[in-house]
């Protein structure tokens, strides 16, 4: 049977909880601030939103249902999608079909996390079972050692080098300055990004995300319904997602959008050389670079030279995570997997203010998330366009 | 290759001796199946007996054909290097102080990629080709399994590698108590780890008026020993000796017993039996109690830390040998209180080893007839499982027999050994 499409869904009303790097409140603190930016810049009641996805790392022990309680909502449709990373696109697609489906009039998707001095560590130990076993006991500092290993390995393996990786951390920087309202606030040359100190050979310092507190937030509904309530909105052109996929690479080379990529290009009736711009997932500026070959922008192999030949800011020959992404926006938990989808809403809906990619049509977020032994599990992207 | 370690510089008895700090030692229950074998010297992973995949991490279902029926199996551990990393930064206090740390992830050619603890003469190829390494699993500082790579051939000195040394507890350039030299068995000790370059060795001696004649005067002639009155049955003895060399030692090693060869039926009243007691059970507790604290407390103190206990057990301590036993039952209880003090000495990066021997070749077993086990022989197993940090050692023919008897089925050997222990 054909996959269904995603014909009259609407992406609307991108808020974002300004990103701190530690704070003393709750996850609710920022779930709350998230509910009432989206009804604050929607217009909508808080009793309007009848369904509900929930991201978040620092909730535990409550799940979704107890945001039910905790904020007074009464969603006839709820999902809880602790996939980190990924739970941007995941929330998308599942928000998308239960839209299509009328299960829920309205979605509000929601990631949020709180961050106390301490919590990165104390989460490290406890995030997966396999994590527990056999990667926590060797000291790596949570994923920082697996990414070096794959780092090292593509380094290996295609010969980039760590000014290739800078070339992406520094364009990052510069449209995060651009955008404005980061924790960083000033530009990062190529000496300062390859002189920073060493984290996890080859990994130093900007390679790697800084843990923050914060939320970002959407509104999935039937694009009718966008138009009814006036909320300029992005269309749902296609969506992929994948777990767990090339189990048999012994070390990442590949990620899961490579097998659903050429579905996700029909669904939307586009080529890669149509998408006006890029939010890839950026845990580490190597998974970005295997990004752009996975989904099509250049071949296997070929990231460094597609590298060394264009510019990721958000005035550039390539745009890519046009707001900073995570490596210059920091990384607020399971926020971070919905970063890009915030950022590309406003970039579609004249929303980007001084960092607008000029005359974007066609963008694409992608999301990686869950590293629970060697490699994320969960891969998935989707490709949004602006409303005629 | 790994350079030398050189006998660390007199210590400013005026700092503060830094505390240990042990590495994560959090496992679901079915890694510790991992633990079990390296405990034991053996790199052991699951395996599907339905579909023959070898797993990695431990699991609890098989990932290629869904079977739970896992077997622990032996692995050669041979694998290459797919890449490396050195930690310049670590959340975990453990890794935290001793940066820099080198990983790395390795593909056995079993199948499975592992992360590893690499050793320090395994070296990543620049130009990009393979590197074959030999994985083995190792207890670590907190007492759990991990793996480390290790280069494909030996290499002069690869022990003194420091994060093998956090490792194990090889007796190079230590301190060493063993408490009892009259023995044949402490003897042979005592010269063993001379060879493996213990730096000081002292011997207790219980009754220092029986010594001509016993073999001691030979040791006392090695340069590393000391010998001391220690009395195993006389806690002011015990508290004496800790007060005096207890914040020195950095092994202490066990082996003072006292076995008769009586059954319940063979002799009247219960002397014979309270004596072993006294000596084998309450005297492990006083010893433990005197030395316990000073050990824990210098468990960070350097490369020469302090770092192990090896009590000498007994294979009759799983099962009773009715020959032998009151003696048995004894070393039974001192088993017992040898795991309570491994539980608790492992909160201190303390290594509790038990050594499990059958009869050894002594006075004490001269009725029994072979094979029997050599003292040297061991002492040699004693020293090379503190160097390759196991945890339980079954040395020689008689007790490996006897411990996969009693691991196949403890109610048949219990029969077995009724029978008179053929």
């Amino acid at each position: 049977m054909a996959r269904r499409g995603y014909d009259g869904v609407a992406l609307a009303v991108p808020v974002t909880v300004p990103y701190v790097r530690h704070s003393i409140r709750g996850a609710y603190w920022f779930l709350g601030q998230a509910v009432r930016r989206l009804c604050d810049a929607s217009g909508l009641k808080k009793e309007q939103l009848d369904g509900l996805t929930v991201s978040s790392f620092t909730l535990a022990p409550d799940t979704a249902v107890g945001v039910t309680q905790h904020l007074g909502l009464s969603p006839r449709w709820l999902d809880h999608i602790p996939t980190g990373g990924a739970s941007g696109v995941m929330a998308v697609r599942r928000a998308a079909r239960a839209v299509q489906a009328g299960d829920a009039d309205i979605v509000a998707c929601i990631a949020a996390d709180t961050n106390h001095v301490d919590s990165f560590r104390q989460m490290l130990g406890s995030f997966s079972q396999f994590a527990r076993d056999a990667t926590h006991p060797y000291g790596s500092g949570g994923p920082n050692a697996v990414f070096a290993f794959i780092t090292d390995h593509t380094m290996r393996a295609t010969g980039a080098t760590r000014e290739d990786f800078g070339r992406i951390c520094i364009d990052q920087r510069q449209n995060a300055l651009a955008s404005g309202g980061t924790l960083f606030k000033r530009a990062l040359s190529m000496d300062d990004y390859l002189s920073a100190r060493p984290i996890a050979t080859p990994l130093h310092l900007f390679d790697c995300v800084m843990p923050c507190a914060g939320a970002e937030a959407f509104l999935v509904m039937s694009i009718d319904r966008a138009r009814d309530l006036g909320l300029p909105h992005a269309r749902l052109r296609g969506a992929i997602e994948r777990h767990n996929a090339y189990a048999d690479d012994p070390v990442m080379m590949r990620g899961g959008w490579r097998l659903d990529r050429d579905e996700l290009y029909a669904m939307a009736d586009a080529k890669p050389g149509d998408i006006d711009f890029v939010q890839s997932y950026d845990d580490y500026p190597v998974i970005v670079m295997l990004q752009f070959e996975d989904l099509g922008f250049c071949d296997k192999g070929d990231g460094p030279a597609f590298v060394r030949t264009h510019r990721f800011t958000w005035d550039g020959s390539f745009p890519n995570n046009t707001s900073g992404g995570q490596l210059s926006a920091g990384q607020a938990g399971a926020a971070g997997g919905f970063l890009g989808m915030t950022e590309a809403i406003r970039q579609l809906t004249g929303q980007a203010a001084d960092h607008a990619v000029v005359d974007a049509k066609l963008g694409l977020v992608s999301g990686y998330g869950m590293v629970t032994y060697d490699r994320c599990l969960c891969t998935g992207a989707v490709i949004l366009g602006a409303a005629p | 290759m790994t350079p030398p370690l050189l006998t660390p510089k007199r210590k400013n008895p005026v700092l503060r001796t830094r505390q240990i700090n042990l590495p994560p030692s959090a496992r679901s229950r079915v890694a510790l199946g991992l633990t079990a074998a390296a405990a034991m010297g053996r790199f052991e992973l699951q395996q599907c007996a339905d579909c023959q995949t070898v797993l990695y991490p431990p699991r609890e279902a098989c990932s290629h054909c869904a079977s739970v029926r896992l077997r622990w199996r032996e692995q050669r551990g041979a694998g290459e290097l797919l890449a490396g990393t050195t930690l310049h930064h670590s959340n975990d206090l453990f890794f935290r102080e001793r940066l820099p740390w080198r990983l790395g992830l390795v593909r056995l050619h079993a199948g499975p990629t592992l992360m590893v603890h690499l050793h320090r003469d395994v070296r990543l190829p620049s130009d990009g080709s393979a590197m074959p390494v030999r994985v083995a699993a190792r207890l670590d500082r907190a007492g759990q399994a991990v793996l480390i790579a290790f280069a494909s051939e030996d290499a002069l000195n690869m022990a003194d590698d420091p994060m093998l040394r956090e490792m194990t507890s090889d007796p190079k350039l230590r301190k060493v108590l063993v408490s009892d030299g009259m023995t044949p068995v402490g003897q042979a000790l005592v010269r063993e780890f001379a060879k493996a370059g213990a730096e000081l060795i002292w011997v207790g001696h219980a009754e220092p008026w029986k010594q001509h004649g016993s073999g001691l005067e030979a040791i006392t002639t090695l340069p590393q020993v000391t010998l001391l009155p220690l009395d195993l049955t006389d806690g002011r003895s015990v508290q004496a000796l800790a007060g005096e060399i207890g914040g020195k030692v950095d092994i202490v090693v066990n082996n003072a017993e006292v076995h008769r060869a009586f059954s319940i039926s063979a002799r009247r009243g219960t002397d014979a039996a309270k004596l072993e007691m006294e000596v084998n059970y309450f005297g492990a507790l006083r010893l433990a109690q005197a030395f316990g604290p000073a050990l824990a407390g210098r468990s960070a103190d350097g490369v020469a830390n302090a770092c192990a206990w090896v009590n000498l057990l007994s294979i009759y301590a799983l099962a009773n040998f009715p020959p032998h036993g009151t003696y048995s039952a004894s070393k039974a209880a001192a088993h017992s209180l040898a795991q309570c003090q491994r539980a608790e000495l492992r909160g201190a990066g303390i290594r509790v080893v038990n050594v499990f021997p059958g009869p050894i070749d002594d006075e004490w077993n001269q009725n029994l007839p072979p094979p029997k086990l050599a003292p040297a022989a061991l002492a040699a197993a004693v020293v090379k499982a503190l160097r390759d940090g196991i945890e339980d050692v079954y040395p020689g023919d008689v007790a490996h027999e006897w411990f996969e008897r009693w691991r196949d089925d403890p109610k048949v050997l219990e029969r077995e050994l009724a029978a008179g222990g053929a």
